[in-house]
């Protein structure tokens, strides 16, 4: 018994035939679909659309935006100048991604599309202020990625909704002078790893080293990536220094609720989120 | 004229020829077990058990699964002796009904089919019924005897050692006493290639299994005892296998029987091939182990006396434990000069799947435990941890904790300096400005990494480690090994022991051309199959080039003598001997000489007393790891590795360098990274995605260097290599961090949550 695979040729297509089979699996690069081969159920049907035309590419908007087609691969967004200039935690979080076959393959919406908790692209996706295009027959829907994300491995995707980009519309500010970006990546090993904690931060600073925007995007330390909002707003307004340091950490708390599990500890990776904002911080100063 | 000698260009030894393997394997078409053409084998699967321990109540078919298709085996269609034969037969092949249930993989039945997707949903329409018992998990439970897996008590065996004065007494008269307890965790071997077997039954009532294995006269004399059947209809051969590392020497018995069992029952072969998933779960792991030991010495750093109380956890079958613990206890007090020593090993069974081979055998585990101690010891008195190494080090007519005088090839001072010479310093700096950069910065992409500083530390570790089999255990192997000629001039090396990727072939060829005075290219090596080579004994003890490679030298040896006489005989003096070899296929058939395995003169060992030659020699090594820990995430990178082990002498340079670097990076990954993890008595992390091993980003550059004190009674004065590089670089790492962080750590892996906890309690401390 074989699975439906349908590779549509143009978005209408895809479009048509994701109306049809609600209950079909969407692949997009196949590196998450295809670990499930033979483990899980087979899905009822497979669209492919890893290479659609329209879905590839990094496009600079009139509007100073940048659009990133969800079939873009990892390989793509390295290679993309617009990405390096414009973007450049995402070419960091891109370069940690797997090994070179994964790169090649996986795709920033199949990211998006699983939203793991653990998914690398996540949590620069929450610091950039990434806003998810989805697509029906019905027409666009913009909605902001924290918002998309609403679970463990669940999402606002409706029916009949493909995802087409990721809109990153921020750019502007985040690549001003004095933008601060960072990202860590804390894996069980230095390659090829599923994240234990992972930290994607953007600080805005004016002219008086004055911090004006601030963006704590964490990953793999509650259910699903995450925003620490409540370490980002006492940042806003203020210098950096080893006070505010400490009590950006100490606020994660209201914000991520990490567990046990094969890879690490709570107290792991509550320990080391705190250090890395803290870091971050200081970084800053 | 005179016979024609090979000049040095044209000696094999010494130099790195290519792999006669490698070719095959880098362009694909070497076939491994899966690969095998065989169109009309089905596809067998194991129905195992779901808990850990429990009597077996019954097997039931799902009534709604359509069976027609399908072969079903269970115990009751054994009809001979329902065992995997090795040193106890208490391991089923099957749990039959009324049996008991050991462990959460253990076998129960086994189905076949024409696919494989066919058989895995025919094994999940078999339910069993099992009345459930409780179970002992781990170490405590099982010293608790919470319940008996084993006998009365749980201890599957003790053995002990004892040297000099009584302990205690010796331990009184000392200024200083190191106490610690050490544990460490299984280790998955991860080989490449998962497990397999295939197998079928001849019309003359003869079974053949080929399939992924180290051991092909283990399966053998599995099959034999199964099965009832003599040599000649068992025949057992070894595919082209991707990698054991111990893993492989007894598991393959298991499958080797079930493919078996199922080709009978269905009437055509039948192939078993394990995936990941189901060789993490199953098969055999690197002993967990807790030792408790003191060291007891005098403030000029003289060591006196060694405690060593050391408990392994077997798992739930016997398998290789006692010989595991053996090799445990006999490398408990290290390279040291000792006077008095007391060692007493316990080998507990726990209802986990069984702990067996891997890579060092017991030794780590014990090593670990004692340069930790080591390297306490000269924290206490302030000296540096090489010095007091090198000062209490064993030396050349020195004893052994058994009693051992040391007289050949003890390179132990030798690796010492030999590392003291690249690595002068004591230590590099301590404190650090960032951690290191993973990945490495590339110019084209703004660098966003977030930072963090580090702490540095340098350890070091010195060990012995035995080559061959313990005691009088070659002699009672007494392994065999031949050199044929081929009709085409060649020839032709016959022995069972294989090639798992560790280059066995291409040392073989190597020592047999030059023993014939041959170019290399003209030797070959057999596959292993049993019906057409004798039992050089097990690919394990790290005995294959020093052991059966002195037995293939003594046999070409002997076959080039014959050959010389008789093309003198027969008008053909001073012809090349492919020339000689020719004519002998050509007039009077092959010739072909054995050589039975002969101890050096002076082994002798006593198994009552545990006293005496525990091994035939020994390699030495000494291992410097140098390490940054990240002051937020406890990460550790490894900066600089270098390790000097004494091969006796090296056969093929390239490929010893390799087994050490291997060897090295696993030993390293046990330490640092690799962690296997239970729950209810099964692993919770039977995948590569989280049972990790180190990734090339995660090797240090290594340097390796070779010293060679060469071995008199190994060919070219070679000896083992295979394990020694596990040995050390686990308490060089846990010396390092212990250097860079002030912690003391006892256990293995040493995970970044680990250090975390143990870098907390420190600074709760003080």
């Amino acid at each position: 018994m074989t699975t439906p695979w349908i590779r549509p040729a143009t978005l209408d297509e895809a479009l048509a035939v994701r109306e049809e089979h609600a209950d079909w699996r969407v692949l997009a690069g196949g590196t998450d679909l295809m670990v499930d081969a033979g483990r899980r159920p087979a899905p009822a049907g497979v669209i492919d659309l890893f290479g659609l035309p329209g879905l590839v590419g990094v496009e600079p908007m009139r509007d100073g935006s940048l659009r990133i087609g969800a079939a873009t691969t990892y390989s793509m967004l390295l290679a993309s100048d617009d990405v390096r200039r414009h973007l450049p935690l995402l070419a960091a979080v891109a370069r940690e991604v797997g090994a070179w076959q994964i790169q090649a393959r996986g795709t920033l919406g199949g990211n998006v599309g699983t939203c793991s908790p653990v998914g690398d692209t996540l949590p620069a996706l929450l610091a950039l202020d990434a806003e998810v295009e989805l697509v029906s027959r019905k027409g666009v829907r913009l909605v902001a990625f924290d918002d998309f994300c609403t679970g463990y491995r669940t999402t606002d995707l409706r029916p009949g909704e493909l995802i087409a980009a990721l809109r990153f519309g921020r750019r502007a500010l985040f690549a001003s002078e004095g933008a601060r970006h960072a990202w860590r990546k804390v894996g069980t090993r230095r390659a090829q790893s599923v994240s234990k904690v992972m930290l994607a931060a953007v600080a805005v600073l004016d002219d008086e080293r004055r911090i004006t925007c601030a963006r704590l995007g964490l990953g793999a330390v509650r259910e699903r990536p995450v925003r620490a909002r409540a370490a980002e707003d006492l940042l806003v307004g203020e210098r950096a220094d080893a006070a505010l340091a400490q009590r950006a950490s100490e606020a994660l708390t209201h914000d991520i609720a990490p567990i046990d599990d094969v890879r690490s500890t709570a107290a792991y990776r509550r320990d080391v989120a705190a250090r890395l904002v803290r870091r971050f911080v200081l970084s800053l100063a | 004229m005179s016979v024609p000698t090979h000049s040095p260009a044209d000696v094999a030894v010494g130099r790195s020829p290519p792999r006669v393997d490698g070719a095959a394997k880098v362009s694909g078409r070497a076939l491994y077990v899966d690969d095998l053409p065989c169109e009309d084998a089905w596809h067998g699967a194991t129905v195992r058990s779901s808990v850990p321990h429990g009597r077996l109540r019954g097997v039931h078919l799902d009534r709604a699964f359509d069976w027609s298709d399908v072969t079903v085996v269970t115990a009751a269609d054994i009809r001979g002796c329902n065992v995997v034969s090795l040193i106890e037969g208490d391991q089923p092949a099957l749990v039959p009904v009324g049996g008991t249930i050991r462990h959460v993989a253990e076998p129960v039945a086994l189905v076949a089919a024409s696919t494989r997707a066919r058989a895995f949903a025919a094994a999940a329409a078999v339910r069993l019924e099992v009345d459930e018992l409780p179970a002992a998990l781990d170490l405590d439970a099982a010293l608790r005897a919470d319940a008996l897996v084993h006998g009365d008590d749980n201890v599957m065996k003790t053995l002990r050692i004892a040297k000099g004065d009584e302990v205690e007494r010796a331990l009184a008269g000392c200024d200083l006493v190191i106490e610690g307890v050490y544990e460490t965790g299984a280790q998955e071997q991860m080989y490449i290639e998962p497990q397999g077997m295939l197998a079928h039954w001849d019309e003359h009532g003869a079974c053949h299994v080929t399939g992924s294995m180290q051991c092909p006269y283990y399966v053998h004399s599995a099959m034999k005892v199964l099965f009832g059947l003599d040599d000649a209809h068992a025949i057992v051969t070894q595919a082209v296998t991707g990698g054991g590392f111990g893993g492989k020497e007894e598991y393959p018995s298991m499958l080797a029987l079930h493919a078996a069992l199922l080709a009978r029952a269905a009437g055509r072969p039948v192939k078993i091939v394990y995936d990941r998933e189901e060789d993490v779960a199953a098969t055999t792991k690197r002993h967990p182990s807790r030792v408790r030991h003191r060291l007891g010495l005098m403030r000029d750093g003289t060591f006196v006396a060694a405690d060593v109380d050391l408990v392994l956890d077997g798992g739930a079958y016997v398998t290789l434990t006692p010989v595991v613990l053996s090799r445990a206890v006999l490398h408990a007090a290290g390279p040291y000069r000792l006077p008095h020593v007391r060692v007493v090993g316990r080998a507990l069974a726990t209802n986990t799947p069984p702990h067996g081979a891997f890579r060092g055998f017991g030794a780590p585990q014990a090593i670990f435990a004692t340069e930790r101690q080591v390297d306490r010891a000269a924290r206490a008195l302030g000296v540096d941890p090489w010095e007091l190494r090198r000062k209490n080090a064993l030396r050349a007519g020195d004893t052994t904790s058994t009693g051992q005088v040391l007289e050949h090839s003890v390179g132990s001072l030798a690796v010492l300096d030999a590392l003291r010479r690249v690595a002068p310093s004591p230590r590099p700096d301590h404190e650090g400005s960032s951690s290191p950069a993973w990945p490495p910065p590339r110019d084209e992409l703004p660098d966003v990494r977030l930072g963090s500083p580090v702490r540095r530390g340098r350890g070091i570790a010195f060990c012995m480690h035995g080559a061959g089999f313990t005691g009088s255990g070659e002699q009672r192997l007494a392994g065999r090994a031949s050199v044929a000629t081929r009709p085409d001039g060649g020839f032709e090396v016959r022995s069972s022991s294989t090639d798992i990727g560790q280059g066995a072939f291409t040392t073989f060829a190597q020592i047999a051309a030059d023993a014939l005075g041959v170019d290399g290219a003209r030797v070959s090596v057999l596959e292993p199959t049993t019906d057409r080579v004798p039992d050089s004994g097990p690919t394990v003890a790290s005995r294959t080039c020093m052991v059966v490679g002195k037995v293939v030298e003594d046999a070409a040896t002997a076959l080039r003598a014959h050959l010389l006489a008789w093309g003198r005989a027969h008008g053909l003096s001073g012809a090349d001997l492919g020339e000689i070899a020719r004519a002998h296929v050509r007039d009077v058939g092959e010739a072909e000489r054995t050589v039975t395995y002969a101890p050096p003169p002076g082994i002798a060992w006593d198994d009552e007393s545990y006293t005496g030659s525990a091994y035939p020699v020994y390699g030495w090594a000494a291992c410097l790891v140098d390490v940054a820990v990240d002051d937020d995430t406890h990460e550790v990178t490894i900066e600089r590795c270098v390790h000097a082990v004494d091969v006796g002498h090296a056969i093929h340079p390239v490929m010893v360098q390799g087994q050490i670097e291997g060897g090295t990076l696993q030993a390293l990954g046990w330490a640092l990274l690799e962690a296997v993890k239970y729950g209810g008595g099964r692993v919770l992390n039977p995948r590569m995605t989280d049972c990790i091993i180190p990734t090339s980003a995660d090797a240090p550059k290594m340097e390796t260097l070779l010293v060679e004190s060469p071995y008199p009674f190994g060919p070219h004065g070679a000896k083992g290599v295979g394990e020694i590089p596990m040995d050390g670089p686990a308490a060089a790492a846990a010396n390092a961090l212990a250097d860079a962080l002030g912690i003391e750590p006892a256990c293995v892996p040493m995970l970044p949550e680990t250090i975390a906890a143990a870098r907390a309690a420190r600074e709760g401390a003080t």
